[in-house]
C-alpha cells in the first residue's frame, strides 16, 4: 500500500514537473552574479554580493520576478581571482545568461574581448576600464553611473572646491594611494593628465596585494612628502588598513578620499574613532529609509533568504549591490519594452542597457526616490558620467559630506576616446557592426 | 650620473637630513621584523621537529586569530576566550597528527610538504565558512594591551612608537625566551630536539614520534595565536593576513629552517631591510619594492651562506 502511494506520488510529481519545465524555460531570466565571499578581499566582496543577490530576489518574491519573468540568480564564486572569474564565464556562458557582472577590473578586462565575441553584455558597474564607456567601439560593455577617471577627477574637483577654486590647485600635492593591481591603477593616467593642466604635483604610492595590511613603509613615505589630500584607489583589506595608518601618522582624515570602493562601513569602522571624518565618494545613498530597502527587509531578509546579517543591510556597499541591481532589472524592464518577450536574450539585454533612461520619476517609482542620480544612456556613451558626491564617515555611519557634483567631463572625455581609439588600434578591434537602438 | 647619485648618494643625504624619519623607519622595521620572526618561528618548530615545512603556517595564524575574536564576540571573558583558543589550537594539532602527518609516516619530504597545502586550504574553506570573510578586530583592551602612542623629538623632528609595537616586541621576546628555556630545559624540549637530529635514533630511545609532533605543531598553534593576536591589532585579522605570513619565507631563507635564534635575526634583518629599501630607494623604482625585496635580500645572503645565518651545514659523503 505505501509503495503503491509512493509510487503514484512519484508519477505524480515527475507529470508535475514535465507539464511545468517548458513553461519554466521560456519565462526565466537567467543572471549570473560573478562574486566573492571567499579570500583577501571578501570584506568588500559580501556586502555587495548580499545587496545583488537581494534586490534581484526580492524581486521575484515581491513581483514574481521582471515583468513576468522570474529571474535565475547563480552565484559564482570568483575569490577576486581573474583566472577563476575566467572559468565562471566559461563555465555559465552556455547557459544563456543576460548579462555578466565581473566585479573585478582584472576579471573585465579579460571578459572585454571574450563577452565581445559571445555577444554577451558585461555591466562592470562604475569599475573596469574606463575607456570601455565609449558605445562606439565597445558595443557589449557598459559601465554606468561612472568611471574610475570620472571619479578621480571629482577628487580633483572636491579638492579644488575646499581650497577656493581650481586656481588653487597649483602647487599642491595630491597623493595617490592604491591598490597595484589593474584596478588600482586605473586613475593614473587621467591624474597625470590633470597635473599637468592643473600645475598641481601628483605622488603615486602603490601597495602590493601582499602588503595590504603592512603599509608602513607607505605611510613612511607619505609622512616625508606630505601630500595634502590623498585619494584612496583600495580595496579588500586594504581599506581598514589605509584608514588606521593615516590616523596612526596624524593624516587629516577630512584630507583622506577613497573611491567609492573604499567605502565600505568595515574600512572605515577599522579605523575606530580616529577615523571620523574620512571620505569617500559615492553615486548612491546609504542607509535603510528607503522603500526599496524596506521591500527587500521585508520579502527577503525577513523571510531568511538572505546570506547578509540584518544589520549589515543598508550599509555602503550593500546598497551598491542594490543599485548594480537596480540597473540589470531596469535594463531588463527596459529590453522586455523594447522586444514584446518575456524571456530576452543576451543581444535585446543590450538595446535594453543602451537605451536605458533611468528618470527620478521611475527611481520613485522603483522605492528609490534619492537614492541615486538618475541616469541615461546612449549608443556612445555605455557609462553617463554621472553626478557623485562625497559621503564622510561621522564614527557609526557614512553620511552626505557635500552636495552633488559633475565629474570634470570636459578633461575626462578627450582622454576617453582617446584611450578607446588606442585600446582598437592595439588589439585590432573590430569596428561596431550593431545597430544602435531606435530611441536611444 | 644623475642615476648613480640617486641610488648611491641621495638616500644616505636623506638619512643624515631627516634623521627623525631614518630612525621611524628603523623602529618600523623592527616592529615588522619581530611579527615576521614570531609567523618564521613557527616554521622552525616543525620543520625542527619532523623536516616538513608547514605551508600552513600563514593561515593557522589567521585561524587561531578568528578563533580567539569568536570565542570573545561569544561573551567569553579574555582569559576563558584565550585558553579556549589554546583548547582549539591543541585539537588542531591533534588532527592534523592524526589524519594528516599519522598516514604518511616514512613518505617523501615533498608529500608531507603537499600536505600542508591541503592543509592550509581545509582551514581557508572551513574558517570562511564559520567566521566569514570580513576582517575581525581584536579587542586589544580586553588583553590589557596598550592604545595610543608615544612620541619623542629627534633632532627638529619627532619619532613616534606604537604602544602596541613596544608590546608586540616585548611578548616576543618573552615567546621567543620561553621556547628556548623549552627546548634547552624541559624533557620534552630534549626530546624534541632529538627528533630533529635524527627521526630514528629517538625512536630506539622510547621517543615516541607521535606525541612530538603532536607537541610540535601544537607549540607552533600557540605562537601563531600570539602572531595572530599581535597582528590583528595592528591592522585587524582577516584571511588576506595569510599572505603576509609568506613573509616568513625570506626569513628562513636567511635564518635557516632550523634556528630559532636565526628566526629572529632573520625577521629583524628582512623588517629593517624592506623598510628602509621602500623608504629610501623604493620612489626611484615607482614604489611597492617590499613585497619583492624581502627575496631579494635573502637569495643575495644565499650566495653566500646557502645554509642561512644560523643553519646547520649539510655535509653528505659520497
Amino acid at each position: 500500500m505505501k509503495f503503491r502511494h509512493f509510487a503514484l506520488g512519484a508519477a505524480a510529481a515527475v507529470l508535475a514537473g514535465a507539464t511545468t519545465l517548458p513553461v519554466q524555460a521560456q519565462d526565466t531570466i537567467y543572471v549570473p552574479l560573478l562574486t566573492y565571499r571567499t579570500g583577501p578581499f571578501a570584506n568588500s566582496g559580501i556586502p555587495i554580493a548580499d545587496g545583488m543577490h537581494d534586490y534581484l530576489r526580492m524581486l521575484n518574491e515581491r513581483d514574481g520576478g521582471i515583468g513576468g519573468a522570474k529571474i535565475v540568480i547563480e552565484e559564482c564564486e570568483t575569490g577576486y581571482d581573474t583566472k577563476k572569474g575566467i572559468e565562471c564565464y566559461e563555465s555559465t556562458k552556455g547557459k544563456n545568461p543576460v548579462v555578466y557582472n565581473p566585479y573585478s577590473t582584472g576579471i573585465t578586462l579579460q571578459m572585454i574581448p571574450k563577452a565581445s565575441a559571445d555577444k554577451i553584455p558585461v555591466l562592470s558597474m562604475a569599475y573596469g576600464l574606463s575607456a570601455s564607456a565609449n558605445g562606439n567601439t565597445f558595443p557589449w560593455i557598459f559601465n554606468p553611473p561612472a568611471t574610475y577617471w570620472d571619479g578621480a577627477s571629482a577628487f580633483v574637483r572636491h579638492v579644488a572646491e575646499q581650497s577656493g577654486g581650481f586656481d588653487k590647485l597649483k602647487g599642491k600635492k595630491l597623493g595617490l594611494i592604491h591598490l597595484d593591481a589593474p584596478f588600482g591603477k586605473e586613475p593614473i593616467a587621467l591624474l597625470e593628465a590633470l597635473s599637468k593642466k592643473y600645475g598641481f604635483e601628483l605622488k603615486l604610492y602603490p601597495v602590493a596585494a601582499s602588503d595590504m595590511q603592512n603599509q608602513g613603509s607607505v605611510w613612511l613615505n607619505i609622512r616625508r612628502d606630505r601630500p595634502d589630500w590623498i585619494y584612496n584607489q583600495g580595496w579588500g583589506a586594504m581599506n581598514p588598513t589605509a584608514v588606521k595608518e593615516a590616523a596612526k601618522n596624524n593624516f587629516p582624515m577630512d584630507r583622506l578620499v577613497g573611491v567609492w570602493w573604499a567605502g565600505g562601513d568595515d574600512d572605515a569602522r577599522g579605523g575606530g574613532d580616529a577615523a571620523k571624518g574620512y571620505k569617500s565618494l559615492n553615486f548612491h545613498a546609504a542607509g535603510t529609509n528607503f522603500p526599496v530597502i524596506q521591500d527587500i527587509q521585508k520579502h527577503v531578509v525577513d523571510k531568511g533568504l538572505s546570506k547578509a546579517p540584518k544589520d549589515k543591510v543598508g550599509e555602503n556597499l550593500y546598497n551598491r549591490g542594490v543599485y548594480n541591481s537596480m540597473l540589470i532589472a531596469e535594463a531588463v524592464r527596459n529590453a522586455q519594452k523594447i522586444t514584446g518577450k518575456k524571456a530576452i536574450t543576451a543581444e535585446d539585454m543590450r538595446k535594453g542597457l543602451e537605451s536605458l533612461n533611468i528618470t527620478d520619476a521611475r527611481l520613485k517609482e522603483i522605492g528609490m526616490d534619492g537614492f541615486a542620480a538618475p541616469l541615461k544612456l546612449t549608443c556612445e556613451d555605455h557609462n553617463g558620467h554621472n553626478k557623485i558626491y562625497v559621503a564622510q564617515w561621522d564614527g557609526t555611519k557614512w553620511v552626505k559630506g557635500s552636495e552633488w557634483m559633475e565629474p570634470l567631463t570636459a578633461d575626462v572625455m578627450p582622454l576617453l576616446n582617446a584611450a578607446a581609439e588606442d585600446y582598437a588600434k592595439a588589439n585590432n578591434w573590430p569596428a561596431r557592426t550593431e545597430a544602435c537602438q531606435k530611441g536611444s | 650620473m644623475h642615476v648613480l647619485y640617486m641610488v648611491l648618494i641621495d638616500p644616505f643625504v636623506q638619512m643624515v637630513s631627516a634623521p627623525d624619519l631614518f630612525i621611524q623607519t628603523i623602529w618600523e622595521g623592527l616592529v615588522a621584523g619581530v611579527l615576521y620572526a614570531l609567523i618564521a618561528l613557527g616554521f622552525v618548530l616543525i620543520f625542527k621537529a619532523s623536516g616538513v615545512f608547514n605551508f600552513a603556517q600563514g593561515m593557522m595564524v589567521v585561524f587561531a586569530g578568528l578563533t580567539l575574536i569568536a570565542f570573545q564576540d561569544m561573551g567569553l571573558p579574555a582569559i576563558v576566550a584565550l585558553a579556549a583558543s589554546i583548547g582549539v589550537m591543541y585539537l588542531l594539532a591533534f588532527s592534523i597528527e592524526r589524519v594528516v602527518l599519522r598516514p604518511l609516516v616514512n613518505q617523501p619530504d615533498i608529500i608531507l610538504f603537499m600536505a600542508t597545502f591541503g592543509i592550509t586550504y581545509l582551514l581557508i574553506g572551513f574558517g570562511e565558512m564559520i567566521f566569514g570573510g570580513e576582517p575581525k578586530e581584536v579587542n586589544t583592551k580586553a588583553f590589557w594591551l596598550p592604545q595610543g602612542s608615544i612620541e619623542f623629538p629627534v633632532l627638529g623632528g619627532f619619532v613616534q612608537m606604537q604602544k602596541i609595537d613596544i608590546a608586540a616586541a616585548i611578548i616576543a621576546g618573552l615567546m621567543i625566551a620561553a621556547l628556548a628555556f623549552f627546548f634547552q630545559k624541559t624533557r620534552i624540549g630534549r626530546a624534541l630536539r632529538a627528533v630533529a637530529d635524527s627521526h630514528k635514533a629517538a625512536l630506539s630511545v622510547g621517543i615516541s614520534l607521535n606525541q612530538i609532533w603532536v607537541i610540535v605543531w601544537f607549540a607552533a598553534g600557540i605562537v601563531a595565536l600570539v602572531a595572530g593576536i599581535m597582528w590583528g591589532a595592528r591592522s585587524n585579522v582577516s584571511f588576506a593576513l595569510q599572505v603576509v605570513a609568506l613573509k616568513a619565507l625570506p626569513v628562513l631563507i636567511l635564518g635557516g629552517f632550523t634556528s630559532i635564534p636565526g628566526a629572529i635575526i632573520g625577521g629583524l634583518i628582512i623588517g629593517v631591510g624592506e623598510k628602509l629599501g621602500e623608504f629610501y630607494w623604493g620612489p626611484l623604482m615607482g614604489g611597492g619594492i617590499e613585497s619583492w625585496l624581502a627575496y631579494f635580500i635573502a637569495l643575495g645572503f644565499l650566495l653566500f651562506r646557502p645554509q642561512g645565518l644560523f643553519g646547520d651545514k649539510i655535509i653528505e659523503r659520497i
